[in-house]
């Protein structure tokens, strides 16, 4: 489409005489024109060009000729020129590299703005030939005086990754980029911390390049007051992917942040917002949280008076925090009240947070707007609005009666969709509520007439079947919908046979011949699912009515209110994308996104620990990653992700490079796994059970000594633990926590110490366990971190949990079972491991294994050796089978691990 | 980030693209027309649609559709406020935005596009700034810049660029220095059917138009801070300061600026400047409005317009204001009072009968009214500035400071 020239006139001052043609070539002229000596035509002629390309026409013939006005010292046209070559270079490479000299020569001059300029368009040349030559200016471009320059540059390696990742990363410029985040100019650091992240969305791996430690953190905080608006962005999103490793750092980030409340840029808004509700996760002082959520409400409210197109990413936004935090908005309903000229995308929106936002308290206002609502011009508002009265109904059960009362209000309008959709929720009123308005059925049955839509006829079948008893006409009504029974939609069909089997129950006399017609011709379509359900009752009724009763009319569980949720676990991975388009969409990014990068958020659990920090920070970002189940996948075949269980290797790789399987090998010992062979070697009859180590000296405990150890008593797991008080003063108000880890262990029951624990004082602690915790992969696996509150403060420290103590008593495998794992499994999942300085005697072993929990399957005499098959389980479902060979003589036996996974899917066939 | 820019007319005409980095095919755009077809009011297309490779974020405004396309993941309302930044921008240099402006600007908008982001990272979108590499066009230059062969673009780079306060440019320099403020209050409100209050809120903004010379910093103070609760701050106030004295102290940029924006929701108690008495029945096909002043402090209630959006079903109204003028939309089916001024003595009144199209089925909803009004030397929630002072020139500026009320979402359901 060509933009038609408006009229002409010599005052004309616009662009729009660019516009003016001739019959004559368009593109033949101009190149006349680019040709020309005087420079004021060459000028016009790039201008009219462009003018051109603006609206979407192909200029691209004319590439030499606009090349040739290049070598100019006009900025106005030299700019132009590089406008046209950003647009064409892709398509015409081999003229562009003769654009190079001129870019080099520019990088280099004495005004930065051409420095700059040209810096920023030779990156915009996504020419693979050109890129080559960009190093060398890029890299002095990086070190410029100009920060004007530096700046331009830091986006420019974004440019460069994005055509070829590989020359950045050889290059080097990666590095100086991250050398850019200390730099002195706000505007470059965040320039810098926004080509960062860009290379990281892009980078196949999805790995951040840059570890964020709190001290890369308290430089783009620091630059986060200086820095422009959309820089603030790009820092507040780096920082809402850092996770502070204590407590007073979440809060003092927190502190520093909430200015940024008040900035009107509702974007940086939002990712304020965004650090703030991840960080409130991990602080525990409740008066601070309280403050945050304070703090958080006036900014919400504000986002409401903006821009339309602000308002609706802010609400889906809201609807999320809501989901999570009620309390930050549970007293701003009003603000989410409807105008009838907003746009039906803020409209349904709004509908939906003031729902969530119903309580008792506001649940007058909220009904009387509903029903005003009611009366609205668009039909899926209105729809809406119906549903949301049930749904305050259901929520609020002092106020169901007007809620029903509002919705007959409704019915009685005659409005069809109106009544079609307040029959729909009235059915699940009465799910809610049994035996407690069916008054209003007669009501109902009046404008049977005028339900024409599957879902509100299949309710009020439903609710017809479901009263029987009380509806005189019910085989009338039913009858008069089996008439057209094979035109109904399927909804209707399965609803109207349950109904008709109900009344049949309920009034058998009234009904055989009805009941028959329905079951016969249910079960003569075509559809499964109609024709299923029709034989079942069929045979239901033909066997045993007594049993159908019971079974058909059963007592049906209520609904709740909260059947529109999100799931949590998905609320809090959204959560994490406060701002972004996936909290737009309510689905994760993997969901939509075209490439997903590797990392899926968490929000962080309680607190996290100070000690070992690099590692630390390391661990918690590994731990996110998603690669370690794809490896078990792989491995194990089978299907991991109901239980969403973590697994990644461990320690160095003994056999396979990288493999679950590294969890058994070379640090046997470590694990604890050596253990029960060790106790074999002892006479010691009961299970075996480590020797408490200790776990926080004195010094570092405020005075609180702990010595511990885990053991597994009646298939239970406790820890036991020795407190000594070391200190001067009596500690009192003992508290435990554990930070999630590999097997989900938290504890049971409360820590039970005597209070006070007086100066110099002991005492036996035995902490029952459990392992239904939630599980995040630690490192080694069986690392736990624990937090000890007592009256002097929180106290933390890691231990190490023996494995040992993970077998279950169920962990005997059926032979057979035994046999085929065995042969399925693959071989680089056995590791091999040879057991030092110990002369066993197999009966021995197995009696002592057994105590342990390791069942022996089999026993082999083969040549010179005595084979064992055993096999364990672990809590988390794992199994590992064993095969020990014990050598007639003196030397070593050699221990065979395979280890596999069962889900609760491979489970099925494994005992088939 | 942001990928590419298109700006589409309401009858769904591409007339403007712009690429940041490489060249997506305006195809991408079918996407959006298919949507277009959906909705019946161009308002309420969605701001956000997902295609197979890309997102398409859209604002409209000024009668035109302006579509981002993005291939990653990227903050939404960043995207949004950028492009309300770029309409802004347009408005700024060209007095208004519209389809014909641009097209009549095609090489300066380019140029300032190319200007404000690069590689899809916003660079330069401080008006000021802008107006140093890219000078607006006005004629006079135009006709000098081609007798003398100059041009629009600047060699030098921008003053204010890097420096701390980005927003203001260096070497400003007035004859008279002045600063005015205005203190401009929507209110926001839905009033029932008895003329209860549903929800009221006001929507403040405290605008700027700054002449001053040099470096000037500014302090504002207000006799009733405690009304501001909840504000959003132009980049040039200083945070802490407000924080600890509550008081406004920054350097302005040069020209015309929002300095806050503050809320005062529907928590406090927000006065409500005008009533409706009204009869309204479809049945007896009769319309009766008045409108009166009510709390208003003694201040002249101006400018009123009454805007009624009728059911389909009305064909025509026959009415006789009291004062102003009436006109009823056939097609639209909104009725429009312009009403004028309130004299307290003698309330305006508009009343007659309305027309329905025949074997029409009875309409049992009623419309919720539209109601503009403006009160001059009043701000409606109180609030008031005591005093303003100028530190780091010597010169004395004159100031003055407005006070508007007007409505903004004010709706009265009938």
């Amino acid at each position: 489409m060509l933009p038609h020239a408006v009229s002409f006139s010599i005052l004309k001052t616009g662009d729009a005489k660019y516009f003016t043609t001739t019959k004559k070539g368009e593109v033949f002229e101009l190149k006349a024109e680019l040709n020309s000596d005087k420079k004021e035509r060459r000028r016009d002629a790039v201008k009219k060009v462009i003018a051109a390309m603006t609206v979407g026409k192909d200029v691209s013939a004319l590439f030499p000729d606009v090349l040739n006005c290049m070598q100019t010292d006009n900025l106005e046209l030299k700019k132009l020129v590089y406008l046209y070559l950003m647009n064409y270079a892709k398509s015409q490479p081999d003229l562009a590299i003769m654009a190079i000299n001129t870019f080099v020569k520019d990088s280099g001059d004495a005004n930065p703005l051409i420095r700059a300029l040209a810096i920023r368009t030779m990156g915009c040349i996504r020419v693979d030939k050109i890129s080559e030559y960009l190093c060398d200016p890029l890299r002095n471009c990086l070190k410029d005086n100009d920060p004007y320059v530096k700046k331009t540059a830091a986006v420019c390696v974004a440019k460069l990754y994005d055509i070829n990742p590989q020359l950045v990363e050889d290059q080097g410029f990666l590095d100086e980029l991250k050398e850019l985040l200390s730099d002195s100019n706000q505007m470059v650091v965040a320039n810098a911390v926004a080509a960062l992240s860009e290379i990281t969305d892009s980078s196949p791996s999805g790995t951040p390049l840059v570890w964020m430690d709190s001290t890369a953190i308290n430089k783009l905080l620091i630059a986060l007051n200086e820095c422009a608006e959309w820089g603030q962005i790009f820092i507040l999103d780096s920082v809402a992917n850092y996770t502070p490793q204590h407590e007073l750092e979440a809060q003092s980030i927190c502190e520093r942040i909430i200015p940024r409340l008040a900035h009107a840029n509702a974007a940086v808004k939002l990712s304020t917002v965004k650090v703030l509700m991840k960080y409130m996760e991990i602080i525990t002082d409740a008066e601070f949280v309280n403050m945050l959520t304070r703090k958080l409400t006036p900014p919400l409210v504000t986002l409401l008076a903006s821009e339309p197109e602000l308002q609706y990413v802010a609400l889906r936004n809201i609807n999320l925090i809501v989901q999570k935090r009620p309390e930050i908005l549970k007293r701003e309903v009003k603000a989410f009240f409807v105008n009838y000229n907003d746009p039906i995308y803020i409209k349904l929106e709004k509908l939906d947070i003031m729902i969530r936002l119903t309580s008792k308290e506001n649940i007058g206002q909220v009904l009387s707007e509903l029903k005003e609502y009611g009366s609205e011009v668009d039909v899926d508002f209105v729809r809406k609005s119906v549903r949301a009265i049930g749904r305050c109904a259901i929520k609020v059960e002092e106020f169901s009666e007007r809620c029903v009362t509002t919705l007959l209000e409704l019915i009685q309008t005659k409005v069809n969709y109106v009544v079609q959709e307040a029959v729909v929720v009235i059915k699940d009123v009465f799910r809610k509520y049994p035996n407690k308005y069916e008054g209003i059925i007669g009501i109902l049955c009046e404008c049977l007439d005028t339900l024409d839509e599957p879902e509100a006829r299949a309710s009020m079948i439903w609710i017809i079947g479901e009263y029987a008893e009380r509806i005189d006409n019910a085989g009338d009504l039913l009858e008069g919908f089996l008439h057209g029974f094979a035109d109904e939609n399927i909804q209707v069909q399965l609803q109207l046979l349950t109904a008709i089997v109900k009344l049949f129950l309920k009034r058998p006399s009234e009904s055989q011949e009805l009941v028959q017609q329905v079951l016969s011709l249910a079960t003569q379509t075509d559809n499964p699912d109609l024709r299923d359900r029709g034989f079942i009752y069929w045979r239901l009724l033909s066997a045993d009515p007594a049993a159908a009763k019971e079974v058909v009319l059963s007592e049906k569980p209520l609904i709740l209110d909260e059947m529109d949720l999100l799931e949590p676990s998905l609320l809090d991975e959204l959560l994490c994308h406060i701002s972004s388009l996936a909290s737009v969409y309510h689905k994760p990014p993997s969901a939509f996104m075209d490439e997903v990068s590797g990392q899926r958020k968490a929000l962080p659990i309680g607190f996290q620990f100070s000690e070992e920090t690099s590692s630390l920070d390391a661990q918690s970002i590994d731990s996110s990653e998603e690669c370690p189940v794809v490896e078990v996948e792989d491995l194990l075949g089978v299907d991991m992700a109901p239980t969403g269980f973590e697994y990644g290797p461990i320690g160095q790789s003994a056999t396979s490079g990288e493999s679950s399987v590294d969890l058994l090998s070379s640090s046997l010992d470590e694990l604890g796994l050596g253990n029960p062979f060790l106790c074999a070697l002892s006479a010691i009859p009961a299970p075996y059970s480590s020797p408490k180590a200790l776990w926080l000296p004195a010094a570092k405990g405020k005075g609180l000594e702990i010595y511990g150890t885990f053991v597994r008593k009646n298939q239970e797991i406790y820890m036991e633990m020795t407190l000594t008080n070391q200190s001067t003063d009596a500690l009192s108000d003992f508290a435990i926590q554990f930070n999630k880890n590999s097997f989900g262990v938290i504890p049971a029951l409360p820590l039970q110490v005597p209070s006070p624990l007086p100066p110099n004082g002991s005492c036996e602690v035995s902490l029952l366990l459990s392992t239904t915790g939630s599980i995040q992969k630690t490192n080694p696996l069986n690392n736990l971190q624990v937090a000890i509150k007592n009256s002097v403060g929180v106290l933390y420290f890691t231990c190490l949990i023996p494995m040992h103590v993970f077998f279950t008593g169920d962990g005997q495998m059926d032979r057979r079972v035994f046999l085929s794992t065995w042969k399925e499994l693959p071989a680089q999942h056995e590791v091999q491991y040879t057991l030092e300085n110990m002369a066993l005697n197999p009966d021995i072993v197995v009696q002592k294994m057994k105590q342990n929990n390791v069942f022996t399957i089999a026993r082999q005499h083969v040549e010179d050796h005595d084979v064992l098959y055993q096999s364990i389980k672990l809590t988390n479902n794992l199994w590992i089978l064993v095969e020990i060979r014990i050598p007639l003589g003196e030397s070593f036996p050699t221990v065979s691990w395979l280890i596999f996974f069962v889900g609760a899917l491979s489970m099925n066939r494994i005992l088939s | 980030m942001i990928h590419s820019l298109f700006i589409i007319n309401t009858s769904g005409d591409v007339f403007m693209e712009k690429h940041w980095k490489s060249v997506i095919s305006r195809s991408v755009c079918d996407y959006f027309f298919e949507e277009q077809k959906k909705i019946t009011s161009p308002i309420d297309m969605p701001p956000v649609l997902a295609t197979p490779h890309h997102y398409l974020i859209t604002i409209f405004r000024c009668n035109m559709y302006f579509v981002a396309v993005c291939t990653t993941e990227v903050p939404p309302l960043f995207v949004i406020e950028f492009l309300h930044r770029v309409v802004d921008i347009f408005e700024d240099y060209f007095g208004e935005c519209s389809e014909s402006i641009i097209k009549e600007h095609y090489v300066i908008i380019f140029e300032l596009l190319d200007e404000m982001l690069d590689n899809g990272f916003p660079l330069a979108t401080e008006s000021n700034i802008l107006k140093e590499l890219i000078k607006p066009p006005n004629i006079l230059r135009t006709i000098a810049n081609t007798v003398t062969g100059k041009s629009n673009v600047s060699c030098t780079l921008p003053s204010g660029q890097l420096s701390n306060i980005p927003w203001r440019r260096s070497g400003v320099k007035y004859a008279n220095n002045e600063a005015y403020f205005d203190v401009i209050e929507e209110v926001d409100a839905i009033i029932d059917k008895s003329g209860s209050t549903v929800s009221a809120e006001i929507q403040g903004y405290v605008d700027c138009c700054i002449k001053l010379s040099g470096m000037p910093d500014l302090t504002m103070t207000f006799i009733n801070p405690r009304i501001l609760d909840d504000v959003s701050f132009h980049p040039c106030v200083r945070f802490k300061r407000w924080e600890s004295e509550k008081v406004l102290s920054f350097i302005p940029p040069d020209g015309n600026f929002r300095l806050i924006s503050y809320h005062i929701s529907s928590q406090s108690i927000v006065a409500i400047p005008i009533y409706l008495k009204h009869f309204i029945s479809f049945r007896e096909g009769k319309l009766d409005i008045t409108v009166g002043p009510k709390q208003t402090m003694g201040r002249q209630v101006e400018n009123v317009s009454v805007e009624v959006p009728m059911p389909k079903a009305v064909l025509n109204c026959t009415l006789v204001p009291s004062q102003g003028k009436y006109s009823y939309d056939p097609v639209s089916k909104v009725l429009q009072w312009d009403v004028g001024k309130i004299d307290p003595t003698k309330l305006p009144n508009i009343k007659g009968s309305i027309s329905l199209q025949a074997g029409s089925a009875p309409i049992e909803s009623n419309p919720a009214v539209n109601v503009n009004f403006t009160i001059n030397q009043m701000a409606v929630s109180g609030l008031k500035v005591s005093r303003l002072d100028m530190y780091g020139e010597k010169y004395r500026p004159f100031k003055g400071v407005k006070y508007i009320t007007k409505a903004g979402k004010f709706q009265i359901r009938l």
